[in-house]
């Protein structure tokens, strides 16, 4: 599969998993929102450096775009392929989800 | 320098995200092990993504800007990646918690 597809199949996944598997409900939180926005100009400044830097480079064939890197079009955003976008969403939404089990986990438990 | 270069990236991040804690008395975010477990959770089906992907040639990391170490063809900072983003996120969602004055 595809970047473009995997990226995209993250986001249902995760939205998913907390909006029927899990029931953490996390993104019908306003401390989600405002947290997420935060994390989103931190992720366009580390991918920004690590694309723009040429520190990882993308195939043609993964991706949207082309694999030349250039600061927005040709389906990049700050540099970095849109798909990164995707992939940053779910990698940040599923560690809260993750937070709020454990948190509530360890809540139950003595010591924990 | 060079191959500081996808260091500095995470070091960055860490220097912003650290302090955090004390500032906002993220007491939570001190339970290393609680922290580590909901890191591990979160992080491990993006670590076997990022192998697969790297193996599949989808992506590809510059030997010359990375400090040379690699693990299941990831470089040492990709794993660190998958340590820092989590803990950033989530000490940027305890953050928030205690400006909109939420302490659960």
């Amino acid at each position: 599969m595809s970047y473009t597809a995997l990226s995209a199949l993250a986001v249902v996944v995760v939205l998913l998993l907390d909006l029927v598997v899990v029931r953490t409900r996390i993104v019908l939180t306003r401390q989600w929102w405002i947290c997420y926005a935060i994390c989103f100009l931190g992720q366009l400044a580390v991918n920004g450096w690590l694309t723009g830097r040429r520190i990882v480079t993308y195939a043609d064939a993964a991706i949207l775009g082309t694999g030349h890197e250039q600061f927005l079009g040709d389906w990049r955003v700050c540099y970095a392929p849109i798909e990164d976008i995707g992939f940053g969403f779910a990698l940040v939404l599923l560690t809260i989800v993750s937070w709020r089990c454990w948190n509530a986990r360890c809540a139950a438990t003595p010591n924990g | 320098m060079r191959h500081l270069a996808y260091a500095a990236a995470l070091v960055a991040c860490l220097a912003v995200t650290v302090p955090l804690v004390p500032a906002f008395r993220l007491h939570r975010v001190r339970r290393i092990r609680r922290v580590a477990a909901a890191i591990g959770c979160a992080a491990a089906p993006f670590v076997v993504w990022d192998v697969l992907a790297t193996r599949a040639g989808q992506w590809h990391f510059d030997a010359a800007q990375v400090l040379g170490v690699r693990l299941l063809d990831l470089p040492l900072e990709e794993w660190a990646f998958f340590v820092v983003i989590p803990f950033a996120a989530i000490a940027c969602f305890e953050a928030v918690g205690a400006l909109l004055g939420r302490h659960r």
